[in-house]
């Protein structure tokens, strides 16, 4: 069990910077996502935090010890691999009981805890097997059972799920949140699937270009995007963006696109220029006394939600609307934006500017 | 013109049989024509029409193994043979008067095949390990520049390794064979262990490093076994050249470290031509590649056809 802190972490292979510098807490039992798209750098920060590379520059504390360029071995902590990893010559309790034959334990106890993993993970029937012969699933099972066996201080995990079938992924992520939820050890976590984050974890970093770009509660992220990549990497669809000219104060409670005004959350900053309005597709309604209005371009139908898309001027507008509701295609409505749940962003640093709603959910980024 | 991807039908299959087996005597009957000369008399050896079927006769492994020496019928007389070799040698007035130096031939040929082989597989292992997984600077050009010293016939540098081996001293010792055709033999190993060890993935060792190995260990107990398959093709294949090479032991070996290719034809020189003798000696010479090669034809197979396929 441990806590986890991230200092200035950076990594160069040679003139390509990999993770720039990131700095994040992982508190102790907690289920932490990296996420983020590929090439990102997640990656690479869970293995410099595993010992699989050692950090240009930076400080990795678990437990408080400083350990950026410690020996893997000497961290206490499991790995479990895409690929699963697990030793094509070993059998399924060979391949379990491996780490705890590394530490010299003796044949007796590390059959018991062999057997004891394999049971809390539904495998004991398969010790004698070779691994070769098992499903995806299994495999991926096996895998967890040689991190679990050794009770380490920390799980990490890179797209443990990437490897399976779409169906059985969403069965194991239960069954993985399941297994933490007991165990309750530290957990990090690396994948690109948004949706798997959101469902999993009890707090998401989320990377780009090798930059923390927003680090908090699920919840939090998907509400309040620090910036325009979280707001366009997060949600399905993605947030709304709205690009626009204008100024806006400190103060200000609303804000006017090219002549359409909008209420929204008392602002903590101001900027002027180049500006975006962010808001979820859920957030924008039908509305015929708005002034903002456009063409129905198309309709989806996601079972109890339906996502309408609108052309504007400022580009297409997606809502998510029930889908009991008749919107018909080529036909103009009008839209209105939820005013509590506008997030602005300074289109040239990407940044979303503060207000009163997501003041706090920046502060901690 | 239709191509099938079905089944072949039984007549194809005995086509396809006819020819297998074809190709099998074709391939087989020389040795056989040598294992057989081997155990014939010298005049049934030199017999036209060969003989198909002879009395088989040791003469020609005893000639291999002694030294003889013509004696008169008096002494003959005197001394009549004792042992089952005295009395095969006995027919032709011959006593034996010790070993010949064909058994120390064949442990040179052994210690230098084996050695080579051994130093060639080991120093490949680990040297592809590294190409393969290490930031090693100027890689290509190096594995290019290990790949290159391939790019001639090893004779064609005769001369030079001649002279350099008179002036080392190296000339007709073990070490210097064993050096020889390690040096040859190298490139074809780390090139074809580097391929093996590319397609072991590299979470095996990454995985055992956190399971609490070092990196050596990671290596003895996680890529040596899963590299086993391929280090023992590879060993085939610098065994049988070290085994075989005739030139460079004509060159740079004549007595202490002889081994067996040039010192086989020297038999047919002594006391007439000995074919059966030199038969003999061809067929030993055979069975150890041979018995390695089929302990390991498994791997071999495995090895010839590597990277053909993408898995």
């Amino acid at each position: 069990m441990a806590q986890i802190r991230i200092q200035n972490l950076r990594k160069d292979f040679g003139a390509f910077t990999a993770v720039k510098s990131s700095t994040f807490t992982i508190e102790d039992g907690e289920f932490f996502m990296l996420l983020g798209p590929s090439g990102c750098g997640k990656t690479t920060t869970l293995r410099m935090m595993a010992g699989l590379e050692l950090p240009t520059s930076g400080e990795i504390f678990i437990d408080g010890e400083e350990v950026a360029q410690k020996r893997a071995s000497q961290r206490d902590i499991a790995f479990v691999f895409q690929m699963f990893a697990l030793y094509p010559h070993l059998t399924v309790g060979g391949n379990i009981g491996y780490p705890l034959r590394s530490q010299g334990m003796s044949r007796t106890e590390t059959r018991n805890r062999v057997t004891e993993v394999a049971r809390i993970l539904g495998i004991e029937t398969m010790l004698d097997r070779p691994v070769g012969g098992l499903s995806g699933g299994d495999r991926q099972r096996v895998a967890l059972g040689r991190a679990i066996v050794r009770q380490p201080k920390a799980f990490f995990m890179d797209e443990p799920l990437g490897a399976l079938d779409a169906e059985f992924r969403e069965h194991m992520a239960e069954e993985l949140r399941a297994l933490h939820d007991r165990m309750g050890a530290t957990t990090v976590y690396v994948t690109h699937d948004q949706l798997e984050a959101m469902q999993m974890g009890d707090k998401i970093v989320v990377m780009n270009h090798g930059v923390v770009e927003q680090f908090g509660r699920p919840q939090e992220i998907y509400d309040w995007p620090a910036t325009l990549f979280v707001a366009g990497f997060i949600g399905s669809p993605a947030m709304n963006v709205l690009p626009f000219e204008g100024m806006v104060g400190i103060g200000a409670t609303s804000v006017n696109l090219g002549g359409h005004t909008f209420g929204m959350p008392e602002l903590r900053e101001g900027a002027a220029g180049a500006l975006v309005l962010g808001i979820r597709p859920e957030h924008v309604a039908l509305d015929d006394a708005s002034s903002l209005r456009g063409e129905v371009l198309a309709t989806e139908y996601l079972g109890t939600t339906q996502i309408i898309t609108v052309r504007t001027a400022f580009g297409a507008v997606k809502l998510r609307l029930p889908s009991g509701r008749a919107v018909a295609t080529g036909g103009q409505v009008g839209l209105g934006l939820d005013p509590r749940r506008i997030t602005l962003f300074d289109a040239a640093t990407g940044q979303a500017l503060r207000s009163a709603a997501n003041e706090k959910v920046l502060s901690h980024g | 013109m239709s191509y099938s991807v079905t089944e072949p039908s039984a007549r194809q299959k005995w086509i396809a049989g006819i020819l297998v087996a074809l190709y099998a005597v074709i391939t087989i009957l020389p040795l056989v024509w040598i294992i057989a000369t081997g155990f014939k008399t010298p005049s049934d050896s030199i017999a036209y029409p060969p003989k198909v079927v002879f009395q088989p006769t040791l003469e020609g492994y005893v000639n291999l193994f002694t030294t003889r020496t013509r004696q008169t019928p008096e002494y003959m007389a005197e001394h009549p043979p004792q042992t089952w070799a005295e009395r095969i040698v006995a027919k032709y007035d011959m006593t034996i008067v010790g070993p010949s130096r064909f058994g120390a031939r064949f442990l040179n040929s052994v210690i230098i095949g084996f050695g080579s082989t051994f130093l060639s597989v080991f120093l490949g292992t680990l040297a592809a390990y590294a190409f393969s997984r290490f930031k090693v600077p100027l890689k290509d050009d190096l594995m290019f520049f290990i790949l290159s010293t391939r790019m001639m016939p090893p004779i064609a540098v005769a001369i030079p390794i001649f002279l350099m081996y008179r002036t080392l001293g190296l000339s007709d010792t073990h070490l210097g064979m064993i050096l020889l055709y390690t040096a040859v033999n190298l490139s074809l190993s780390v090139w074809l262990l580097k391929g093996f060890i590319d397609e072991i993935p590299v979470e095996y060792e990454e995985a055992a490093l956190i399971d609490g190995y070092t990196r050596f260990q990671a290596f003895r107990k996680v890529v040596l076994p899963q590299a086993a398959t391929g280090i023992a093709s590879t060993a085939i294949f610098c065994l049988i050249f070290a085994w075989n090479e005739y030139a460079f032991a004509v060159l740079l070996t004549s007595g202490e470290a002889q081994t067996a290719p040039p010192f086989i034809p020297t038999i047919i020189g002594v006391g007439g031509q000995d074919w059966p003798a030199v038969a003999a000696g061809a067929t030993l010479f055979l069975l150890p590649v041979m018995v390695f090669t089929i302990l390991l034809r498994k791997h071999l197979l495995r090895g010839i056809t590597f990277g053909a396929v993408r898995k």
